[in-house]
This record gives structure tokens, sequence and C-alpha cells, in this order.
């Protein structure tokens, strides 16, 4: 008789990899000197539950690392070890590590234990070399208590049915044996006949007894996972029976100075490892920093590999829902079931008179109901943005690090909601973003205090709601883009003339052109060639745009604008000849009739209509579709006046038609990209309409030269409009 | 589980014979077959929804089911006179991989005509008409009876980024 626990891996991956994003999370509220018990408390409790999973899973390789990197966390906790970064170092080194080791067994590969066993050596080498008790020791005012050894009689009786809830008490005793001298009596009385004896059952109970120099909190923390299942009883019978929980809050803050260990709280600032190590320990501790960093890259290339896979997996995982969400879409979905029983009802009757305005009242609820239905099933997809801001605070730390940078990270509008497929495209983009804000835009410290600014820099990210938008921003108090080094680049790159006088506004545009990279040497943290063209293509494939204002000296915003949602549209369907096309009605600003005595032509036959103060040019949408048979004439058509990208623009249709909204379809799934065109959606009557991309169709239509922020009204630009 | 019992039922397929299975159709007098697991349905002709900007052989979107798929004109696509569609006019819906990428299309013939089981090995290569941009299209020619039939390499009649054949 065998479970298949195979059955429960993707819930303990799953669990795991969120356990280990909170153990990162709460690792970097850590600094040394300042950690609370309570923060340690959920680092330790992660990793408990992953070392039990993966004990329970047969993982040994994650199960055996987690178990050495809690003993140093138990320590920590129970004040018998003084937090130093490099413990805070080692932990986050970990946690990637053990991520690594759990990806690895998702996609059911041989896990690469090197850089477990490396780390776990240096584990144990601090567990081993500063023994506990020698830290203890120096700090004997406040955990003097502590040392005393005590003797605890431990009755534990757990239920029958103990095995059968994953327990297995013979960890238990063995992490028991880990705390003291143990002493162990087992009562076998309880055993059954054999004819009765059920192996899946638990006859035993046991009495030990515990001389330890550590609190009873230590040893019912042991039994943490079986309280439930069993009666157990700890006394202290011999020695000193102390109240703990002041001496462990005690413990935990200790008087800087006294150990070694407090001249590492001093280094924190610091950023580079290896000086930390240089001051503080011998120096086979710095070659094996140096050889750790070695292997590092080389398995930098597998891990990579590996982390690309998971976040391909990854799309096709389970999200958690709020409870309440899908509460009220129980609600829903049983307003409906009485809607739909209504309707029913009237079905069966004769149509009378009064059964048609029943009807018609019927049908307006069921339209109501849909709508509700519709827009919470697309709120489950909604997830806070929190879910990538998250990442960053680490992303921050290690990049700055590496590059002796300071630098302070906020976020704001972490719960600004965001569909989930939006926010797994997103993450990548703003990767960069930031990773460029930190290399490029921030400067070091020492350049900042010359420019008369705070050392430390500050990195914004800030999400919000516009409109059906959300916009990101991502603001750095750096340096600002150099106009000047972009446009020689740019001229360099062949990407622009010399004679081209472009404004500021459009020299920093250029950051988005393929192949543009400014970065002096190629850093490991930016500058691969990898630019901001792939940043704006990323960005535009989810139907949004991203900017960049800068001002130099002060520093630059990059502002990314999304759709909430990739799945459904409010669209403007408009008719063109005998051909209807939807507008996305966010885009439209207004629809209007021609008044023909405002309509001038500029340059080459572009027609421009002046509009209140402005200048709206007229694209005739059956021109740059080809369809024959259009009206023609200016007076009898009307005008849609949309704006994408900050520019407004007059589309000419022959009929605005109705508003409705529309499930995205993906033209390109099955054929292939079709400029102007961002999708298309299956009308009430089964035919398919396209769905207009409004940045698109200005490129289409010539109006925009690639890299100009500018349309081409003007004359002067009119000249290097592309044929 | 499902993927598991399609491939067996190919496996056992081939295993019984060497022979494939072709749908042909009639274009323009011509007898042309096609690999029968890449059809999906064959279905009358309906109006489409046409895509603007796109080459003449691409007929427009159509919506199968809530799937959007493009349709062919496979007459135009081999360069072949257009003709007025009929009730005989067929839209042969077809799965095809298309540079790693799983794709559905229809395409527009003249009629469906018969189902035949083909040994591969009889397939003749196709004679050096060098002439002929269609050449490229060609998987192989066979005999069946006193008819030739034109087996179809779909892949490349259906790759409409691949300027290397007949444009439109």
């Amino acid at each position: 008789m065998s479970i298949d626990l195979s059955q429960f891996f993707d819930v303990f991956f799953e669990e795991s990899f969120e356990g280990l994003d909170a153990m990162e999370a709460e690792l970097l509220n850590l600094e040394p000197g300042t950690e609370d018990s309570e923060t340690i408390n959920t680092i330790f409790r992660a990793a408990h539950s992953i070392k039990g999973g993966s004990g329970t899973f047969g993982f040994v390789s994650v199960s055996d690392f987690t178990h050495v990197l809690e003993t140093l966390l138990d320590q920590i906790r129970d004040g018998q070890r003084v937090l130093t970064a490099e413990h805070v170092n080692l932990l986050l080194k970990s946690v990637d590590c053990v991520r690594g080791l759990l990806s690895a067994l998702q996609a059911e590969e041989e896990p690469d234990l090197s850089e477990s066993n490396e780390l776990k050596a240096r584990f144990e080498a601090i567990l081993g070399d500063e023994s506990p008790e020698v830290v203890e020791a120096e700090h004997s005012e406040t955990v003097s208590e502590a040392l005393q050894s005590t003797t605890y009689q431990i009755d534990f009786k757990p239920e029958s049915h103990l095995f059968k809830t994953g327990n297995e008490p013979l960890y238990m005793f063995s992490e028991l044996a880990e705390l003291g001298e143990l002493e162990v009596n087992v009562f076998h009385d309880g055993l059954p006949e054999f004819l009765e004896f059920d192996p899946e059952d638990c006859f035993l109970h046991w009495r030990f007894f515990l001389t330890t120099t550590r609190e009873e909190q230590a040893i019912s923390e042991i039994f943490e996972w079986v309280e439930d299942d069993a009666e157990i009883k700890i006394e202290a019978c011999g020695g000193l029976f102390e109240d703990e929980s002041p001496t462990v809050q005690q413990a935990s803050v200790p008087e800087p100075s006294v150990s070694s260990n407090a001249d590492n709280l001093e280094t924190v600032q610091q950023p580079p490892a290896q000086s930390e190590n240089a001051t503080n320990n011998e120096q086979n501790q710095q070659a094996e920093e140096s050889l750790a960093a070695v292997q590092k890259k080389v398995e930098s290339v597998k891990s990579n590999k590996a982390e690309s896979r998971k976040s391909t997996d990854s799309a096709a995982t389970s999200i958690r829902v709020g409870i309440d969400k899908v509460d009220s879409l129980i609600n829903m979905v049983g307003e409906l079931v009485i809607t739909q029983a209504m309707l029913s009802q009237i079905g069966d009757q004769d149509i009378t008179e009064s059964s048609i305005a029943a009807l018609q009242e019927g049908l307006t609820q069921l339209a109501h109901n849909t709508r509700d239905l519709q827009e919470n099933v697309m709120r489950i997809r909604m997830l806070p943005i929190s879910f990538v801001f998250s990442r960053f605070p680490r992303l921050v730390r290690d990049t700055s690090q590496k590059l002796k940078k300071q630098v302070e990270l906020k976020l704001v509008g972490e719960q600004t909601e965001l569909d989930k497929t939006v926010m797994e495209k997103l993450s990548d983009p703003m990767v960069h973003l930031v990773r460029n804000s930190l290399d490029h835009g921030l400067e070091t410290p020492e350049e900042r205090i010359a420019n008369g600014k705070n050392p430390v820099g500050t990195v914004t990210l800030n999400a919000f709601h516009q409109g059906g938008n959300i916009v990101i921003e991502i603001m750095d108090d750096g340096k600002g883009l150099d106009t000047e080094k972009i446009r020689s680049k740019a001229i360099a790159n062949g990407l622009i003339n010399e004679s081209d006088e472009l404004s500021a506004e459009e020299i920093n545009e250029l950051i988005f052109m393929p192949g543009f990279s400014t970065a002096d040497s190629v850093s490991d943290i930016s500058g691969r060639g990898v630019g901001m063209d792939v940043v704006r293509r990323n960005i535009q494939a989810l139907n949004g745009s991203v900017e960049v204002t800068s001002k130099q000296g002060v520093g630059s915003t990059f502002t990314i604008r999304l759709p909430l949602t990739l799945a459904i549209l409010d669209g403007q369907l408009v008719q063109v000849a005998t051909h209807t096309y939807i507008i996305p009605l966010i885009s439209i600003v207004e629809s209007l009739q021609i008044d023909i005595t405002k309509v001038s032509k500029v340059g080459k036959g572009l027609e421009v209509l002046r509009l209140r103060d402005e200048y709206i040019p007229i694209l005739r949408l059956y021109d740059i579709f080809s369809h024959q048979g259009a009206r023609e004439e200016l007076d009898k058509t009307l005008l849609v006046v949309v704006e994408s990208d900050n520019y407004k623009i007059g589309l000419l249709v022959d009929d605005l038609l109705a508003q409705q909204q529309v499930v995205i379809k993906s033209l390109e799934a099955n054929y292939q990209k079709v400029d102007g065109i961002s999708g298309a959606t299956i009308l009430g009557d089964g035919t398919v309409s396209l769905i207009i991309d409004i940045s698109g169709l200005i490129k289409l239509s010539g109006l925009r030269r690639p890299g100009s922020t500018e349309l081409l009204v003007d004359l002067k630009g009119e000249e290097a409009e592309p044929a | 589980m499902i993927d598991q019992v399609e491939v067996n039922q190919q496996l056992m397929f081939d295993g019984e014979s060497d022979e494939k299975q072709f749908l042909t159709f009639m274009m323009h007098d011509e007898e042309y077959g096609m690999d029968i697991l890449a059809v999906q349905e064959i279905r009358g002709w309906e109006p489409v929804t046409t895509i603007p900007n796109s080459p003449n052989f691409v007929r427009g979107a159509m919506n199968l089911r809530g799937t959007i798929v493009p349709i062919i004109d496979l007459r135009m696509r081999f360069g072949i006179n257009a003709i007025e569609y009929g009730p005989l006019t067929v839209v042969i819906v077809v799965s095809v991989k298309i540079k790693e990428q799983q794709k559905i299309m229809g395409l527009v013939v003249d009629a469906v005509s018969d189902v035949y089981s083909i040994a591969e090995e009889k397939a003749k290569d196709v004679p050096d008409f060098q002439d002929s941009d269609n050449a490229y299209f060609v998987h192989g020619l066979v005999n069946v009876g006193q008819k030739m039939v034109v087996l179809l390499n779909l892949e490349k009649v259906l790759d409409l980024s691949d300027k290397s054949g007949l444009k439109g």
C-alpha cells in the first residue's frame, strides 16, 4: 500500500516557492542589529515548512540543506547567536540556492548540488567555528540563565493516527537528541494482540528526560506539528525553570562591540562582501568566497536556463483567489440562475402583451447579470502589482552592492491590481528599466556628493490606475539622460543625420531604437546590446506604451502605460465601405462631422482639420486599408478623433455603428501580424471584425518618422516623410 | 493521455502498412492531394472578413467556433486564374505546423474529390520543371489508376512569410 506522493508535488513546489519569496522579503527587512524576533520567526517557519515538506517527499538535497539553514536561524532566534550582515547575505544566497534546487526538482532534473554543498559547508563552518556557547559566554549577562542545564521530563503520547498525518516520531526524537542529553523510555503496554495489530496505527508512547541548556520553547517547537495529534507534557524536573520569553528578547538585542560578530554589524554599509570577510574572517574564508564566485559563474548559465523554464511554466500554474471574489461570483451565478428561471417561465407561457414587457425586463436583467459576471471573472485574474514589485528590493540590493552605489528603493501603489498575464510579461521589461536606472541613471555616492545631492540615490516604482489603464513609473533621481551623448551615438549608428535638428524629447526617444546602447562598457548589469527597443517591443506587445522624460542632473522617469486586461475591450464599431472595424473606445477623444471650411492641405496632400486650437491630421481609413467603395467626400463622412502616445489623429469612417464590449482574439495565432490591426473579435452575428491599432496605423500611414515623437504635420518634417 | 492515444493510433496505422491516406481535391481540372491527418474539417464557402493589405490569395478571416482562421484561396496562391465561387466550392480547414507553431488555416479549393491510400515511396519526385514556381509547393507526384495526383507540401504552401514561393 503506497500513496502516490507525486500528486502533491505541485502544491509543495508552489508553497515552497511562496515560502522562499516570504523568506527573501523578510530577510531584506532584516538589517543586523535591528532584527525583531517576529521577523526571524517568519523566516524560520518558512524554512521549516520547506524542510518538512521536502523531507516528506524525499527531496533529501533540499531537506538536508534547509536543515543547516534552520539550525542557524534557530540559534539566532533563541538569541544564542547574533545576526550579522554575513548571515543575511548567506541566507539570501541560500534562498536562491533552494529555489534553484526546487526548480530543478520540479522540472524532474537532477539538481545541481555543488552550490548547496558549498553553502552548506559555509553554514557548518559558522555553526562549528563560533560555537554558540562562546557567543553566549560573551553575552553572559543576558543569556546566563540559558546556560544553566535543565532537565525536562517530556511525556509524548501520540494518538493512534499519528502516522497517517505524515509525521515520523523518529525525526522528532533525533531533533530532540540534538538539543542535549536525551534519555528515552518507550511504553509498549498499549500494543494489541498480533492479530489485531494494525501496522498503520501507533500504539507506543514515550517518556524522555532531556538535559539541555535550551528553553522549553525549543522543545515544544519540535512537537509543534503533532500538538493536535498527541498528548504532550513538558515539565522541568531538575535545574532552574525560567520564564523564557523575556530572556529571548533580551538576548536577541545584544550590545554591539561585545563579540567578534558585533564587528560585522558595523560593516553593513560596506557593500562588497569581500571586504567584510577580509576584516572579519580568516583568509581561507576569503578563498572560499572567490571559489564560490567562480563556481557561480559556471553555474549561472545552468541556473538561467532553469529560471527561464520556470517562468514559462509559471504561466500554466494556478493563482490564488481571495475568498471574497469567489463568494461574489457565486452570488452572481445565483442571480443568473434566477434570471434564467424567470425567462424560461415566460417562455413557457403563451406570448401576450404583458409577457413581452416581462421578457424585455428579463433580458435587461440578463444583460446586467452577464456584465457583472464578466467583470467579476476578469477580476479573478487581477493580482496586486506587488507580485512584480516584490522582486525589486532584492534586485536593487544586489545590483547596488555590485555597483557600489547607495540606493533607496521606494514602492508606491503596490496594491494596484493588474491582469496576471500582463503582470507576467511586465516583469522582464521592468527589471531591465530598473537595472538601467541603477547602472546608468544613478551616480556613485562620490559624484552625488560632488553635485550636492544626497549620497543615497532614490529609485521609485509607482503604480496607479488612470482611466482604463495602469500606469507604472520608474523614477530615479540620477543624472538623467545625456542628450549630447545620445545624439552623437545616434549619428554614429546612422539612426539620424548630422543635420537633423531634434528636440530633447526626440533625442530621448532615440534610446528606444534597435541596437542603441550608450553604455561605455558592457557591464554585467546592462548594456549588453539588448536594449530599450526590446523593452518597448515587449510593452507594445501588451498594447501598452513606454515613454521617457528626463532632466539632466535631476533624474529620469520611465512611464509604462498598459491596458488593465488583455482579454476584453470596450470598442466602437465603425463602418468603412462594406467593412466593419473596431476602434478601442479608450483611445477615442471625440467623433464629429467635418466642417470642410476648416480643412486645409499640407504638403503632399495631407489634410489637416483645425479643431479648436489643434491641427488634426486626417487619415482616410479606406485608403490605408485599400478598400473600394467607401464615401470619399469629407462632408458626407465622419471623423473619429483618436489619441495615441499623446498625439491626436482623425480617422475618416463612413459611419459609426454600435458601441460594445468585445473579446479580443488573436489574429496572429493562425495568421501573422497585420500592420494597423491589433487583433480580431467575433461580433454578435458570428462574423469576424478587426480591431484597429492606432499607433500601428500612424506608423502605417507614414505620418510619423521612426524615432520621432512629432507627427509630420509641419512642413519641416514633411520633407523627410518616407514615400 | 489523449496525446498518447493519438500517437498510438498513428503508430498502429503506420504499422499495418506503409501507406498514408491522402485527401484529394480538384482545382483547375487537376487533382491535388494532402495528408489527411492535417485535415480538420471541410466546410462550404461562406463570406469572410477581409484582412486589409493582405496578399490577394488571403481571402480574409473566418470565425471557426471562436477561433480566427485565415482563409487562403489556393488558386490564387498557385497563380491560377480565379473563378466564381459556386456551390461545390469548399474550404478545407487544415492544422499545420509552420515554423514550430501549430496554425489552423482554411484553403479554398474548387471541390473535394476522394481519399486515397498511397504508399509514400510510390510518390515520384517532382520533375525538374524549373520554369514553374509552383514546383516549390509540390511534395511529389503519384499515379492513381489513370490519373496523376499532385501531393502538396502544406507547410510550404501555407508559410505565408516565405517569399521564395510564388508571390500571390
